[in-house]
Parts: structure tokens; sequence; C-alpha cells
């Protein structure tokens, strides 16, 4: 299992980059498009001329060419060979590297099975789904066993299901492989649900490199705060655990009641659009619910950004603009709101 | 027992137009008031005809010699067009070089190079055949190239990163990805060979389909014209077919790809 390090290297927009990933971490690189991703991947797979070193074990792999660094790489576009069956597909990397005929057979059959698409062996890519296309993608990439695996984009033009479930596989599969992943994604909740570690990284440029946690409580600066969503951040002045796993959370006047194992809750991240606002007393009860004043209207675009006050708490919510105008808010007025828990992220005590 | 019936349907839907063409065919040329028989024999009349020729060896010896050089100017024209076209998809520097010169040449009609090689080459069995691989090369090249050029470099790049050598990425992606298009340029060039071969026959050469054809013109024999018009139908439809039956072969399988 290897460490990657990145020591000022350079290509287009990004500058400089310094960067670390360790053993078997499953490192995800998150950022708007454009912001450098897929240039970064690019120069840790060798596929891009740069500037600076890229180390592999403490070892300058930069005169080396692609297939010598030891790293798998699934393409955000797949890139299936169109004229190859699934089994060839996967092959091709094992074929190309000149293994043994018995060892490639025996190499596919379990990557296929392991991957669940051991019966499309015969079938040629445009016969199969999306989602079994990035199987046999990442099948390919992992069939000359790399050391580490690039990921660019992979649960891109995937449903909603079918994403959270490939990347739920990836995640378990990768790290019992114990191969050391680099996935990019502009997906900030995809990489809060997988990642070790995450780089935000904006304009070629690193801003932050920290757990999913540290990222949303101690966001580096500004930007990052922006790309988060400028989450709520707020202490628990009370935290008591209820009955079968459930803590109730008290800041002010605000009370919410969310699953939670540990004993008592420090510091909560609220999203602001993990906030649901109503401008009338919803009908049926609700968990999490509270009475708030606006105290501001800030519209943008696409969304309509609320100040509440909730007593003497400061709660931030977003609503998409098409709904704030089928509603009647106004400055002073008074809102309902409710607040999903999903979204919601905290530091225990 | 329903997919036996579909396809009786669809053989009878593409050989009844056939049918019912040669009918009228038959039927306006006895029954017309305008033309008589010699200028616009019946079907059936050239049929005959064409059973005649081919008994006593006419037909079937000029054939021959069409078809060689047709044979052997489409091998030399296509396999040359591919290797060119084949470096100027894959080398940007060759393609560079060579596509100003061969977008000077490829309008050229084939038959703008006969009188030139009339003179370079003379009046004899290689004329038909440089001209056919003149008009062969051209079509095929230039599809190649744009085929070769136009395979998703996504596919090559990741060809490179799986280790796949320069041979292989050329052999194994590249080629099998531009197929479709070389195909194309190969039916092109086998329709451009027939048309050429026939107007050089036709022109500087006493022997083959297109010199029989002529022979029937000095003697007023529409029938002749007819029937070696008729097998040279015949001909390009079955290398139509030939290249269709091959290009199902190797790309059918998945060049209906999304």
């Amino acid at each position: 299992m290897p460490e990657i390090k990145l020591v000022n290297v350079s290509k287009y927009n990004c500058l400089d980059l310094n960067l670390t990933i360790n053993d078997g971490e499953y490192f995800v690189i998150v950022g708007e498009t454009g912001a450098g991703k897929t240039t970064l991947l690019n120069m840790i797979a060798g596929v891009l001329e740069y500037s600076g070193t890229v180390l592999i074990d403490g070892l300058n792999i930069n005169h080396l060419p692609p297939f010598k660094r030891g790293v798998g790489y699934l393409l955000q576009e797949l890139a299936l060979f169109p004229h190859y069956s699934v089994e060839a597909n996967i092959s091709f990397g094992l074929r190309a590297q000149g293994y043994a005929k018995s060892m490639i057979k025996e190499r596919v059959s379990s990557l296929m099975k392991m991957m669940n698409i051991d019966h499309l062996a015969g079938h040629y890519p445009h016969m199969i789904s999306g989602g079994e296309k990035k199987r046999v993608a990442l099948a390919r990439s992992l069939a000359p066993s790399p050391r580490i695996l690039l990921l660019d984009e992979p649960t891109s033009n995937l449903d909603a299901q079918t994403a959270k479930y490939l990347r739920r596989e990836l995640h378990f599969l990768l790290k019992n492989l114990g191969v050391t992943t680099v996935h990019v994604t502009h997906n900030l909740r995809e990489a809060e649900e997988i990642a070790d570690r995450i780089a935000l990284i904006s304009n070629g440029l690193i801003e932050q490199v920290a757990t999913p946690v540290e990222l949303f409580f101690n966001p580096a600066n500004s930007s990052v705060a922006e790309f988060l969503g400028m989450p709520n951040i707020m202490e628990c002045n009370q935290s008591r655990s209820l009955s079968s796993g459930l803590v109730e959370i008290v800041m002010g006047d605000l009370k919410i009641i969310l699953p939670y194992d540990g004993r008592a809750i420090k510091k909560i991240a609220i999203p602001p659009d993990a906030v649901h606002i109503y401008d009338e007393h919803p009908v049926q009860p609700l968990l999490n619910s509270f009475i708030g004043t606006v105290e501001d209207i800030i519209q943008n675009n696409s969304v309509v950004i609320l100040i509440l006050l909730i007593g003497k708490i400061r709660l931030i919510a977003e609503l998409p603009t098409s709904i704030f105008d089928s509603m009647s808010i106004e400055r002073g007025g008074k809102v309902f709101g409710a607040i999903k828990i999903e979204r919601l992220r905290y530091i225990g005590s | 027992m329903h997919l036996f019936t579909i396809g009786l349907r669809k053989t009878i839907w593409k050989i009844l137009p056939v049918l019912v063409f040669f009918a009228l065919w038959e039927f306006t040329a006895r029954f017309n008031r305008f033309s008589t028989s010699m200028i616009f024999p019946p079907f059936s009349t050239v049929m005959l005809e064409m059973m005649e020729l081919v008994k006593c060896g006419l037909m079937i010896k000029n054939l021959a010699d069409t078809l060689f050089r047709v044979f052997t100017g489409l091998c030399v024209g296509t396999i040359t067009g591919m290797i060119i076209g084949i470096a100027m998809g894959w080398r940007k520097v060759i393609g560079h070089s060579l596509s100003p010169v061969i977008g000077i040449l490829y309008p050229i009609p084939a038959l703008g190079w006969l009188p030139l090689m009339m003179l370079w080459i003379g009046i004899n069995e290689m004329l038909p055949i440089m001209v056919i691989t003149i008009s062969a090369f051209f079509p095929v090249c230039y599809n190649t190239a744009s085929g070769v050029r136009n395979v998703d470099r996504m596919t090559v790049k990741a060809a490179h990163m799986l280790g796949a050598s320069e041979k292989r990425i050329l052999f194994e992606v590249i080629l099998p990805n531009a197929a479709p298009q070389v195909f194309a340029g190969l039916r092109l060039s086998s329709g451009m060979a027939w048309r050429t071969v026939l107007a050089a026959e036709m022109v500087a050469i006493p022997t083959g389909i297109g010199a029989l054809i002529m022979k029937g013109e000095s003697l007023v024999r529409v029938d002749i014209i007819l029937s070696c018009l008729f097998v040279l139908s015949i001909l390009c439809l079955i290398f139509e077919k030939i290249l269709e039956a091959l290009e199902e072969k190797w790309v059918g399988k998945w060049k209906n790809c999304a």
C-alpha cells in the first residue's frame, strides 16, 4: 500500500500543488468543474507532462510511463473498448502486459464475480447499462492489480440510487483490497460519505485537506465555507441521551432529536438546505420543528436565503426561489420550520 | 415460425420491386409504338443474348479480363490507401503534410487521369489497372485517415494506461474502431473501380466488358450492350454484398453502440 506525495507539481491552472495521500487511504478530491481535479489525477497517472515531483513510497516516479507507476485509472468517460466484449475489455491490460493465459482467465473470472458482472462476460459495452459499464471499467482498472487507484467522477451520469450503491460498494471493496484510492468528484455529499480525508480544490489550489467532520466544522477560509454551503455551526448548550440510541440537543430555543450512539454532542452543523420552511403551521406533526421570525431575506438567482431568529438563535435557511415565490414570507413575519436530520454533522464529546 | 414468416415477407418485399421492374421493361419494350425491338429490346431478348454470349465464351473471356483488372487495381489501390490513411490519421505530422496533396488530387475524376496514363504507361494491360488503382486509392485513404483520426482518444488513453504498446494500440484499438469508416471507403472505391474500368475499356483497351459494349454499339446491338450492363450491375452488387458481409462479420456485433 503506497503513499503518494506531490511536491510543487504544476500543470495548466494547478500551480505548485503539495499533497500527501497516505497508505491505503480513501482520499477524495472535491471541487467545481474546471477546478483542476482531473489534471491532478492525470499528473499522478503520468498521462500528462508536468513540472514538480510525484513520489510513490518516497520514490520519484516522474520518469515512469503510466503503466509502470502501478496506478489504475477509471476515466470519467470510462472509455470501454466498444469492439471488445466485457470479458475482453477486462483482460486487455493483462494481455497487454504479457500475463499467462491461465492467469488472465482466473483473474478476469474472479474480478467479474467480485463486481457482480459475471453474467455479462460475452456482452458488448453498448448492450449493458450505465451502472454495469462503470463496474466493467472498474474491473478493467483493477485487473493488473494496481497499488493505487484513481477514480474520476465514478458515479457521474448514474441515477441517485445506483450512484449510492456504487459508491458504497466502491468504498467497501477498495478498503478491503487495501488499494490507496484517489477519488475525484464535484459532489460534496458523496465525498463526505466515503472519504477518509477530503481535499477541497478551487481554481487549481488546494484550499483545505481534512477529514469530512473537520472540513465542516473548521473550514479553512470563506471559499471553503461557501463551497460547503455555509452551514449553521452551533455549540450545544445541553445534550442528553434518550432511550433507544437517540439524543436530544438544545441550542437556546432550538431543540433537535437525532439518532446518536455516544453520550453527548458538543457541536452541530446544519446545512441551510436541511432546514425546511413552511409559511403556515404544518398539518402533520413534525420532528425537530420550530417557529422563527424572519430577520432578513436575501435573493440569489435560483435560491433564497432566509435568516431566521429562533429566540436568540440565528439560523440560516435556503430554499429554491420557485418554492419561496409560492409562499407568503416577509421580513419580520413568522415562519414554521423543521430540520432534516439526514444531513446534519456533529462532534461528540 | 413467426420469425420465418417475417423473414419471408422481407425477402418478398426485396425481390418484388425488381420483378415488377423487369415485367414493366418487358411489357414496355413489346408493346410501345415509338421504338423497334432492336433499339429497345425486351428483357427476355437481352437474357437470351446474354446466354448466347456466355455459350460462345465471349462474355466469360471479357468478364475475366475486366474482373482481373478491377480486382488487381482495387487491391493495390485500397491497400496503399489504407496504409497511407493509417499513417495520416495516426501521426499528426504525416496527416498535416499529406492532407493538402490528397485534398488537391482527390477531386480529380478518375477518367481525368486516363489521357495522362495513356502517355505515361501506354495502351496496355497496366493502363486500366493503374487508373483503377488511383480511383480506388483516394476514397479509402481519405476515409481511413478520418476513421483513425476520429477514434475516441479516451480509449487510446485507457489502453495506454493499461500498458499497451503503440503497436497493440494501433492494431487492437485504433484499427478496429476505425473499421466502419474504412469499410465506407472500400464501398466507395469498389463502385469507383467498376465505373473506371468500364470507361477505360471503352476508350482505350480492346478487351473487357467495356470493349464488348463498344462493339455492341458499333454493330447497333442494343441487346449486347444491355446484357453487358446487366452483368456489370450484378457484379457490382456482388462486390457490395461481399463488403457488406465482411463489415457485418467484423464490426456488426458492436457498431450499433450508443
